[in-house]
């Protein structure tokens, strides 16, 4: 997943990922069910939903914008301006807070630079969020970055883990 | 298209038998009981996400949405109890948390529902000790403000859009507690109904930028009236403080307009305030006009006709009324009736609303014209005969050629602008009240005769058009029904056939049908 | 499988036999552990005889209501015309639980064979596997499994040879809690926001698109496989306490324990032997304090009662909580009460789809209150308001998400109001002392 900060040039849907999408409206009865799909689609092109993205996918589905407007408001995954390029996410939620996850994040807003959360790295290279239960409660802490999972996350273990990450 | 079978159910009390698949809250509405609500409309499709509705159903485990919940046969339902009090206090503590306290500056106090149902059953303080939720209010487009603030996500707006006006630039954006209504950058509210969302809004959130902090709700007088921009003849309510039109809203018709006004029609209504109009009758001497009293403004108009032939140049815009008394006077001093009509722009239709859009035909009364025996046409003063008096009422003659009126040994006018070149040749000019300070009717373009009443008074010597004929009528020795326009129109419909049967009582504020089958 | 631990002597490994073995993903490793053995023969049966044989098994819904996932389909009426669908529910996101996580990752043609033989006995030619959009893993596990799948023509046109279509796609979800709800779920397949219908229109009447379609958890669709292949009265005979809660449940447990992880238990296991013996008890040195038996929605539990329930539907229900996702919590005597309750709220707060009053509004403020509580400037008032705000938000909306925030609200303030009370400051004085 790539993580441009650039502004997006031209359409999303052109050529292979046009074909990509029509694939996908091929799966439902209705085209407006290839949104959230779509939406993957353009956060993977371009790293983030632009007002400009959401119109053109509008257009193509048969939905208003105003409709995708409402519905990447909804959800929280789909970003709506560019983050760094390692997206970090900690689940701070109860299981995960009574195992220590609030040290986790405090340990990653230092180390990575951003100093506060949603804030990106001045080397553009990290933001860091607060997420609600990530599903892998057994392990905590989980952390996300972009898509990947890293789990049984503690605070000794963070700098070898953003070592890793370029 | 089988009827649905008939339910019985009992609701505080009352019995009441609807059609199956009817709401509670329609049902109960039918045996006045008033269910408090805030995001189910009649014209809109249930929600039922504000939780007000909620009735004790005897023997179901929980509280249920009266709007979402249709009736059963046997059904005992219960609005006010203690269950559904603490309920409704819920619902009304929990809108009123972030909302804020905003009444002292905010339009919608006096008329709104979160006002009217917080003192009928809200808490008296609030135990809110936290910062509220804030977001700065926004320009939707059109005329429409939105205050987020105050919006309690009743979602009324966003159906409207979606299914009524079938434009869909409303939106919810975000989630929870931050969220609020959205639209998409460059899709504003410029829809031509988009306005009726204002209406819709239960609170001060939408708001019109045109009757932003002009009046208060309690200092507003209402009358009904009709829309006089165009053939659709919605219904309306004409607010007015200390004697100006400061609003004008949709009435509910069911047959004509359901809950809903243009925005064109809605804006337009300054120009029944303006005073740039003649108030006194003007009699010419020699080059010039001069105001006259009553007496003489009648006796010289009565002798300018006497029993010449008239020819009338009616209006689109005048009453039945008026136009009776035309015909009447066209039918004893011979002549012809004319008028035109101004047709202009698209329709403008309510797609979610069967048969209702912004007409073409710029006029309310075109049909009552044509039924009242008028002849359309482009060419008012074509047909001018030597030696005919021209009557020209309620038509400032724009853009006509005035030339044929030499023709004419006098012309008389009657309105409320005249235009200087008309003015000019007219020896008589008669002040007209407007559509807002008179009483009569219209009939729009389905037939449907609709009267409008009174909301203000006429400036100094104004009179309603009937008012005046009728007048002139006794003057010239014919029959006339007298001066009360329910008894002209009385005439009216004992004379010309398309309204047998009608009378001010059977039209009631909702209107009827003119007879179909005389073939007009 | 106590995964990622070596199976506890007392687990009964079913669905959780081949978690840890990366062997089992593939098509070719499931076949050889026995799968594709039971939708071949679901295949060759009528659907109202798998809908009966389910139903004889006694599996309820394993995502957290719990209803007879044989009723479920019963539901669904042959023959009429219209175009069925299943939905998988793996939107698995409450808090506590992650079982359907390991499901989707180390057997995913679990899932797969699964979601075939449900689609199957409802009529449906379709079904949709949502996935929420953070499980990254179990989405690419299960993509493939779908794609192994339909290479090797069990699914498609002609499934297994059949002459039935049978057509899987995974749905990804984009971050939404709510979307586990089933008529949230499917507004969200349509592409709108995940908002939650009013009911009736019930699913099996109206649902996906409009048309008869039935939502089951991952974990209630992996389980068919074995039911059809072990029949029903081998499931039957899995229970320990009550006839009506019958089979295995994987629990996942996590929190203040020494082996979290998930566990696979015959249902009616006695839950204090379960806290202490299976999973090895508080960490060396802590007591268990508190224990929320079913995901964060459920009421917690003293340890006392934790130590005297039984895990079965009816156990836990007799315990005054309810069994759930089967997502078990556990606060040891180190953590804060007060705390971990206001972040549960601020969970509910976070995830309200807004519709509905009482949530909207009622999961903000009452995690306002409990911060405000927990940054010790919370007053005794306080606590009262916090119950009656529970009370108001209970019963009275579209979904339970409202009920479910009212949760451990109302049952850590009945069980641990000493706690509450500890963080609210002595000292009210409103009068100031003029200075001499």
């Amino acid at each position: 997943m790539t993580h441009e900060t650039t502004a997006d040039a031209g359409p999303v849907f052109i050529g292979t990922i046009r074909e990509e999408l029509e694939a996908i409206c091929a799966r439902y009865p209705s085209r407006q069910a290839a949104l959230l799909p779509g939406l993957w689609i353009i956060q993977r092109e371009r790293g983030w939903v632009s007002p400009a993205a959401m119109e053109e996918i509008a257009g193509l589905l048969g939905c208003s914008a105003a409709h995708v407007k409402g519905v990447v408001t909804f959800y929280t995954m789909y970003h709506q301006h560019p983050v760094g390029r390692h997206f970090i996410q900690v689940c701070t939620t109860s299981p995960c807070g009574a195992c220590g996850a609030d040290d986790v994040v405090r340990t990653l807003l230092e180390k990575t630079g951003c100093g506060e959360l949603g804030v990106t790295s001045a080397d553009g290279r990290f933001t860091v969020i607060e997420v609600e239960c990530l599903g892998a409660c057994g392990f905590a802490t989980p952390i996300m970055i972009n898509d990947e999972f890293h789990e049984s996350v503690t605070p000794a273990r963070v700098p070898t883990i953003l070592a890793q990450l370029k | 298209m089988t009827t649905p079978p008939m339910v019985s159910l009992t609701i505080e009390g009352r019995p009441v038998a609807v059609p199956a698949g009817t709401s509670i809250l329609e049902a109960a509405k039918q045996v006045g009981v008033l269910i408090p609500h805030y995001c189910y409309h009649p014209a809109l499709p249930v929600a039922g996400v504000c939780r007000m509705c909620l009735v004790e159903v005897e023997k179901a485990p929980k509280l249920a949405p009266a709007c979402a919940t249709a009736v059963a046969e046997g059904q005992v339902v219960h609005v006010h109890t203690d269950a559904t009090h603490k309920a409704r206090e819920g619902v009304l503590e929990f809108l009123l948390i972030n909302h804020p306290l905003d009444c002292p500056i905010c339009d919608q106090a006096g008329e709104c529902e979160l006002q009217d149902y917080t003192f009928q059953e809200g808490r008296a303080t609030s135990r809110y000790e936290e910062p509220k939720r804030f977001n700065p209010m926004e320009d939707f487009g059109g005329d429409v403000l939105y205050v987020p603030n105050r919006c309690i996500l009743c979602t009324r707006c966003v159906r409207f859009m979606d299914d009524v006006a079938q434009d869909p630039v409303l939106n919810v954006s975000e989630r929870g507690d931050r969220a609020l209504i959205g639209k998409a950058p460059d899709h504003d509210l410029t829809h031509p109904w988009a306005a009726n969302v204002v209406d819709l809004c239960p609170v001060g959130a939408l708001l019109s930028k045109d009757f932003l902090n002009k009046a208060r709700a309690w200092e507003l007088d209402r009358t009904a009236s009709v829309c006089p921009n165009c053939s659709q003849g919605c219904n309306t309510i004409v607010e007015t403080r200390d004697n100006v039109v400061v609003r004008l809203r949709p009435r509910a018709n069911e047959a004509v307009n359901q809950h809903f006004l243009c925005d064109a029609g809605r804006a337009d209504y300054r120009w029944m305030n303006r005073t740039d109009r003649i108030v006194h009758p003007l009699i010419k001497v020699g080059a010039e006009h001069r105001e006259a009293g009553w007496e003489v403004a009648m006796a010289t108009l009565a002798s300018a006709v006497r029993t010449r032939p008239v020819h009338v140049v009616a209006s689109a815009h005048s009453s039945n009324e008026t136009l009776f008394l035309l015909r009447a006077l066209i039918a004893i001093a011979g002549g012809r009736g004319v008028f035109t009509v101004r047709s202009e722009g698209v329709e403008e239709p309510l797609p979610g609303v069967p048969d209702l859009a912004r007409r073409t035909e710029r006029a309310p009364n075109a049909r009552g014209a044509e039924l009242l025996g008028f002849t359309r046409t482009a060419d008012p003063l074509r047909e001018v005969q030597d030696g005919d008096v021209v009557l020209v009422v309620d038509d400032a003659l724009e853009g006509i050629d005035l030339a044929p009126l030499a023709r004419a040994d006098a012309v008389v006018f009657a309105g409320t602008v005249i235009a200087p070149a008309l003015a000019q040749r007219a020896v008589i000019a008669i002040p007209l009240t407007n559509v807002v300070e008179e009483e009569g009717t219209f009939t729009n373009l389905r037939g449907r005769v609709q009267r409008y009443l009174q909301a203000k008074t006429p400036p100094a010597l104004a009179r309603p058009g009937w008012f005046v004929f009728a007048e002139l009528l006794r003057r010239l020795g014919a029959p006339t029904p007298g001066f009360v326009p329910a008894d002209i129109f009385q005439a009216l419909a004992a004379q010309v056939p398309p309204f047998e049967g009608l009378s001010y009582d059977q039209l009631g504020l909702q209107g009827a049908l003119v007879r179909a089958e005389v073939g007009v | 499988m106590g995964y990622p631990h070596r199976p506890h002597p007392r687990e009964t490994p079913v669905l959780s036999a081949h978690f840890g073995d990366p062997d089992a993903r593939s098509l070719t490793g499931w076949r050889t552990r026995g799968g594709y053995v039971a939708l071949e023969r679901a295949l060759g049966q009528t659907p109202g005889a798998i809908v009966d044989e389910v139903k004889a098994s006694g599996l309820r819904g394993r995502g957290g209501a719990g209803f007879p996932t044989g009723i479920k389909w019963s539901f669904m009426r042959p023959g009429d015309g219209k175009p069925h669908y299943l939905c998988c529910n793996a939107d698995e996101s409450e808090p506590g639980t992650f079982k359907d996580r390991e499901i989707m990752r180390w057997t995913p043609h679990a899932l797969v064979e699964g979601v075939a033989i449900g689609a199957y006995a409802i009529g449906a030619t379709t079904a949709y596997i949502y996935i929420r959009g953070e499980f990254t893993e179990p989405l690419q596990r299960v993509e493939t499994a779908v794609r192994e799948a339909y290479a090797a023509g069990i699914l498609g046109a002609d499934a297994m040879g059949s002459g039935h279509r049978i057509d899987v796609h995974v749905h990804r979800g984009a971050g939404a809690y709510i979307c586990g709800e089933e008529t949230a779920l499917m507004n969200s397949i349509e592409g709108k926001r995940g908002n939650p219908r009013i009911k009736p229109p019930f699913p099996a009447v109206a649902g996906l698109f409009g048309q008869p379609t039935t939502i089951n958890n991952v974990e209630s669709l992996a389980a068919v496989p074995h039911i059809l292949t072990r029949g029903a009265a081998w499931y039957q005979s899995l229970q320990l306490s009550n006839p009506k809660s019958v089979g295995t449940k994987l629990f996942s447990v996590c929190g203040n324990v020494a082996r979290p992880g998930n566990y696979e238990m015959v249902l009616g296991f006695p839950f204090g032997e379960f806290l202490e013996d299976v999973v090895g008890g508080a960490p060396t040195g802590r007591k268990i304090k508190a224990v929320i038996p079913g995901g964060s929605s459920v009421p917690m539990l003293t340890r006392d009662e934790a130590m005297g329930a039984v895990m079965d539907y009816e156990g836990m229900i007799a315990a005054g909580t309810m069994l759930g996702s089967g997502g078990v919590i556990v606060f040891d005597d180190s953590q804060s009460i007060p705390r971990m309750v206001a972040r549960l709220a601020r969970f509910y707060a976070h995830e309200s789809c807004a519709q509905c009053s009482q949530c909207r509004e009622g999961t903000a403020w009452t995690t306002r209150i409990l911060e405000r509580i927990c940054a010790g400037e919370g007053t005794y008032a306080d606590l009262d308001t916090l119950l009656d705000i529970a009370d108001n938000m209970t019963g009275k909306t579209i979904c339970v998400l409202s009920d479910s925030c009212a949760a451990p609200v109302v049952s850590g303030l009945q069980k641990f109001r000493h706690e509450f009370e500890a963080l609210i400051p002595k000292k009210q004085n409103t009068v100031a002392v003029a200075a001499d």
